[in-house]
């Protein structure tokens, strides 16, 4: 099964090299003490200095992060009713509807819902007077609508590979469907709720043309501030914030891999022991 | 009992650990006093129609959220397609409006539309997008194909830490995954300088600011999406499959291409359908890596929305995109649906 030929072997190092190169390239560059980004000059963490002195960009960051948390919350908590819908609930009048909305904006061109949901949003401004402009609240709200369908993929696969008997066994010992869902469910499907929570901050993080349609004059977010210095030209600067932001991600992603696979361990040894329990019976 | 269990492989994969957990909830079952005449009516609470209230309301809070923000939304920019240019916040003419507060006044602009027909670039927008996603859609698998294959033949261990390695550009930031080509493309960047320095050429290529650039960028940045579903389909296919194939005496790349090609091919749909759809409407990429001379009709609409302020027309271009990718959009999810079924059946 673990044979793997030579072509297989180089397509696949040249596959990763392409993913990597370019942001191993970017982090070296970003310690560059030249300004002309592209000629090695020295080494030198002034970028990094200058960057911590930048008060539009760390604002921006600072609104970024804001934004990413409430809606990252927000969106796994309606993601995981929609899982646990998709997964649990059968059919109903409606669903057909309901899951092509979910999957939709895993495909739609950001520019579209871009532009349909701030079209919303002044729509109902012009109707109830609210959102009153536009800010944070509308960035969270559209960042919500397009990040719940990754929640709702991840809870629903996970909710799919779950044993539902475990679930019916608890229901048959007389709990209420909602405190299986609580104790039951919940806890086991947590590593999946803390993967999609993670994703959607990324997602929320990292998008700029949602963010670019729906923001306001006084909510600018970090994505917004790097593309507009990124037009006019590549900058050491953005080459240092960039290399945080990659390796800020590099980090959690690698520990949250640790813990779920440790999860996952403990969970297979509790079964086998239960299994040997019940052998030995 | 214990063949059923093997914990080696209970992880990831799905199939050994159902019949794990429901021998230990059929033991908690036969433990458990007196349960039998709940059993049912529990079951009737919890699927059959008298719990239909509280069920309702977990439906209806998701539901409602993405009919308000995601399907209204299509509505108004239906609407406002048919409005025209106006200065003035917003930006649009009424549709329907009263009169003298007696009768109603619906009126119906097309000069978006007519824009659309009329100007050339829109249509060669148009036309430039699905060429440049299609064709970058079809190097994404070329790439990713024998990389998901790959992964899929490596051993448990190895393959957990190269998935990790195809998911973790994807969790790094887009703008910046694109930003790193700028400084390694243009003219007196590092590939050409490198190229230079080993004295290939003579004077640098022009890359960055032209398709060249666009393909990189999307096939970069959206490799992941074509890795990870082929990867789930190779790495369910049955090898014993293979075998029989070569045994009977079919030679390795025929049985690729008789075997493995054919059974994953949902795994293809899927990926391709991941990178084509929304590389169509990209805006990023040709903007940062196209540069002026390359059109895609992401960029034209943003243009038209933030630079020239006309929303009515910017609409037209997204109502005019949406009936291009609803085909592509639709039968993507029915080809999802149809695939979760066979997966569901295919387990039972």
């Amino acid at each position: 099964m673990s044979k793997r030929s030579p072509f297989l072997i180089s397509c696949m190092a040249f596959g990763f090299a392409f993913l990597y190169v370019p942001l191993l390239l970017l982090m070296i560059y970003s310690f560059n003490d030249s300004k002309l980004v592209t000629v090695w000059g020295g080494f030198s963490t002034r970028w990094y200095g200058e960057l911590f002195q930048d008060d539009q960009i760390l604002g921006a960051a600072r609104t970024s992060l804001v934004i990413a948390a409430m809606s990252a919350t927000l969106s796994t908590i309606l993601g995981t009713i929609c899982g646990l819908v998709l997964a649990r609930f059968g059919r109903f009048r409606g669903r057909t509807l309901f899951s092509g909305m979910i999957t939709a904006p895993l495909v739609m061109p950001e520019v579209i819902t871009g532009l349909s949901i701030l079209l919303l949003f002044v729509a109902l401004e012009q109707l109830i007077g609210w959102p009153e402009g536009r800010g944070m609240t509308t960035i969270t709200i559209a960042h919500v609508t397009f990040t719940m369908a990754y929640v709702t993929i991840i809870i629903q696969s996970r909710l799919g590979q779950m044993d539902e008997s475990i679930e019916e066994a608890a229901m048959d010992l007389g709990a209420r469907p909602l405190k299986v869902f609580f104790l039951i469910t919940l806890p086991i499907i947590a590593p999946a709720l803390l993967s999609g929570w993670l994703l959607s901050f990324t997602l929320s993080l990292d998008d700029l043309v949602i963010a670019s349609f729906t923001a306001g004059p006084s909510s600018t977010t970090l994505p917004m501030v790097v593309f507009s210095s990124v037009r006019l030209g590549v900058t050491p600067k953005i080459n240092a914030l960039a290399t945080l932001l990659v390796s800020a991600a590099a980090f959690c992603i690698v520990i949250a891999a640790i813990i779920m696979r440790r999860a996952e361990r403990e969970r297979e040894r509790a079964i086998a022991k239960a299994m040997a329990e019940q052998e030995q019976m | 009992m214990s063949t059923e269990l093997d914990p080696l492989t209970g992880g990831a994969t799905v199939s050994p650990a159902p019949g794990a957990a429901a021998t230990v909830a059929e033991q908690t079952k036969a433990d458990a006093p007196p349960p039998r005449p709940k059993h049912r009516l529990y079951r009737v609470l919890f699927r059959g129609p008298l719990a239909l209230r509280g069920r309702g309301l977990v439906i209806a809070i998701p539901y409602l959220w993405l009919l308000l923000f995601f399907l209204t939304p299509f509505a108004i920019v239906l609407k406002i397609s048919f409005a025209e240019f106006m200065v003035g916040v917003p930006p649009y003419t009424p549709l329907v409006e009263w009169v003298d507060d007696t009768y109603l006044k619906i009126t119906l602009a097309f000069s978006g539309y007519k824009y659309l027909l009329e100007d050339s670039m829109y249509v060669n927008a148009y036309l430039g997008s699905l060429r440049i996603a299609a064709t970058a859609t079809v190097l994404c698998l070329l790439l990713g194909y024998p990389m998901a294959y790959g992964i899929a033949r490596s051993s448990p261990s190895t393959r957990n830490v190269l998935l990790l390695l195809v998911v973790l550009p994807f969790w790094t930031s887009f703008l910046i995954r694109v930003y790193a080509w700028i400084g390694i493309l243009k003219n007196n960047g590092l590939l050409n300088n490198a190229l230079m320095g080993l004295g290939i050429i003579n004077e640098p290529i022009e890359m960055l600011n032209t398709e060249f650039a666009i393909y990189i960028g999307i096939v970069y940045s959206y490799l992941p999406f074509m890795i990870l579903p082929l990867y789930t389909t190779l790495e369910k296919l049955d090898g014993s499959l293979l075998e029989a194939a070569m045994d009977l005496g079919c030679r390795p790349w025929k049985a690729f291409l008789k075997v493995t090609l054919p059974l994953s091919m949902p795994g293809i749909v899927a990926g391709c359908m991941l990178v084509f759809i929304p590389s169509v409407g990209e805006f990023v990429i040709p903007d940062l890596l196209g540069g002026a001379s390359t059109l895609m009709i992401g960029k034209v609409m943003w243009n038209e929305f933030f630079q020239n302020r006309d929303w009515p027309t910017a609409s037209a271009v997204a109502i005019a995109m949406l009936i291009l990718l609803v085909l592509p959009i639709v039968g993507f999810q029915r080809y999802q649906l149809v695939q979760e079924e066979k997966a569901r059946e295919g387990s039972k």
